[in-house]
């Protein structure tokens, strides 16, 4: 329940302050937005699981987005950046995707 | 089935009061601030998306791309720019000088018309009046009187006659411009001026210095002593304004062009 409330505080909060992104975090944002709504994805299958951790789901949302924004940043040290981050929102796209269809078939048993 | 469902029907209280009196765990907490952290950031992604177009999301090498493109483009527009810029100075450059030219060409014109007899004239000058009430002054007098006239600087003559007993023009009294290629006559009753004939007494209008003019007629053995010498009367008159407004016609050259410089 608090993590659903802080979920909607967050969003609220960014809606009431707008604040400007900086500049050198432009690129890593959306990666990193993807990323942790990756683990937040995770941690709601293992809930349904039985088998969540509030200590993993922590070091998995910290790590997606610190490896997300890492590979991003190679990326564009690399002259890729693009291209990897379309890679890693495919990726955490697909896991994203896998993560759902648990979450369906502890709902909805299908 | 049924045991799965005991087995959810086990498993649901520790969650459902867990999600209800919530542990206030540091981990818990931490959890929170993250997805807090992550709402956040994900309304802030949307907005900045919504809020700047297309730019604010690209990356940079796009946006290096894009900037590329933009100065290319803007060299491109400024060379056009620079090309307008000049060809708009040249053609303000040439209507100057158009208009220069016709200021020149009208000018010229007037002199010309002037010279030429074609445009009235007037400005400082003199009158002189000869009276020959015994038919002794010819052509040849006339002439000379027009020539001491010319070399004294007269700029545009007319001659008149008859005029009234004050030298002034009457009704009867018939006006010559007298040009380059006017011809003076003895006529029967006067003298032929350029194809019309003139009776006496004459009154030449004569623009140009009046000083000057007047001092050529009256020097010794001049106009004025010849006129008098021959039995008439010359009476000169300087004048501030003289109006010399007898015109001869403009006739185009039948045979002769301007030839090339």
């Amino acid at each position: 329940m608090i993590p659903a409330l802080a979920l909607v505080l967050g969003v609220v909060l960014g809606l009431v302050l707008q604040p400007t992104v900086p500049a050198a975090l432009q690129p890593y944002l959306p990666i990193a937005v993807v990323a942790a709504l990756d683990a937040v994805f995770g941690a709601v299958r293992a809930q349904l699981d039985g088998i969540f951790d509030e200590k993993v789901f922590v070091v998995s949302f910290v790590s997606n987005v610190l490896v997300a924004g890492l590979v991003v940043f190679l990326g564009d040290q690399l002259g890729v950046g693009g291209q990897l981050s379309t890679g890693v929102v495919v990726v955490l796209g697909i896991r994203i995707f896998s993560n759902a269809a648990a979450i369906r078939r502890h709902v909805f048993g299908a | 089935m049924t045991e799965r469902m005991t087995e959810r029907m086990t498993e649901r209280p520790p969650l459902l009061r867990r999600l209800l009196r919530p542990r206030l765990r540091s981990v818990d907490l931490l959890v929170a601030v993250l997805l807090a952290l992550l709402g956040f950031a994900a309304a802030v992604q949307v907005r900045s998306t919504q809020d700047d177009g297309p730019l604010r999301g690209a990356r940079q090498e796009d946006l290096v791309q894009i900037l590329d493109d933009l100065s290319n483009r803007n060299d491109r527009l400024r060379t056009e720019v620079d090309d307008l810029t000049q060809a708009r100075q040249r053609l303000s450059e040439g209507g100057g000088t158009t208009a220069a030219a016709i200021e020149e060409a009208r000018r010229r014109a007037e002199v010309l018309g002037i010279l030429a007899g074609t445009l009235p004239a007037e400005g400082p000058g003199v009158e002189l009046v000869l009276r020959d009430p015994e038919r002794v002054l010819g052509a040849d007098v006339l002439l000379d009187a027009l020539q001491e006239l010319r070399d004294a600087g007269a700029e545009a003559v007319q001659l008149e006659g008859p005029v009234g007993s004050r030298g002034e023009a009457t009704s009867v009294t018939e006006s010559v411009r007298v040009v380059a290629s006017t011809a003076l006559l003895d006529g029967e009753d006067g003298v032929v001026v350029g194809g019309v004939e003139l009776r006496p007494p004459y009154r030449f209008v004569v623009v140009g210095d009046p000083p000057t003019l007047a001092s050529a007629l009256g020097i010794p053995g001049g106009v004025v002593a010849t006129v008098e010498q021959r039995g008439g009367r010359a009476e000169v008159r300087q004048q501030e304004r003289v109006v010399v407004d007898a015109l001869v016609p403009l006739e185009a050259p039948e045979y002769a062009r301007p030839a090339d410089d």
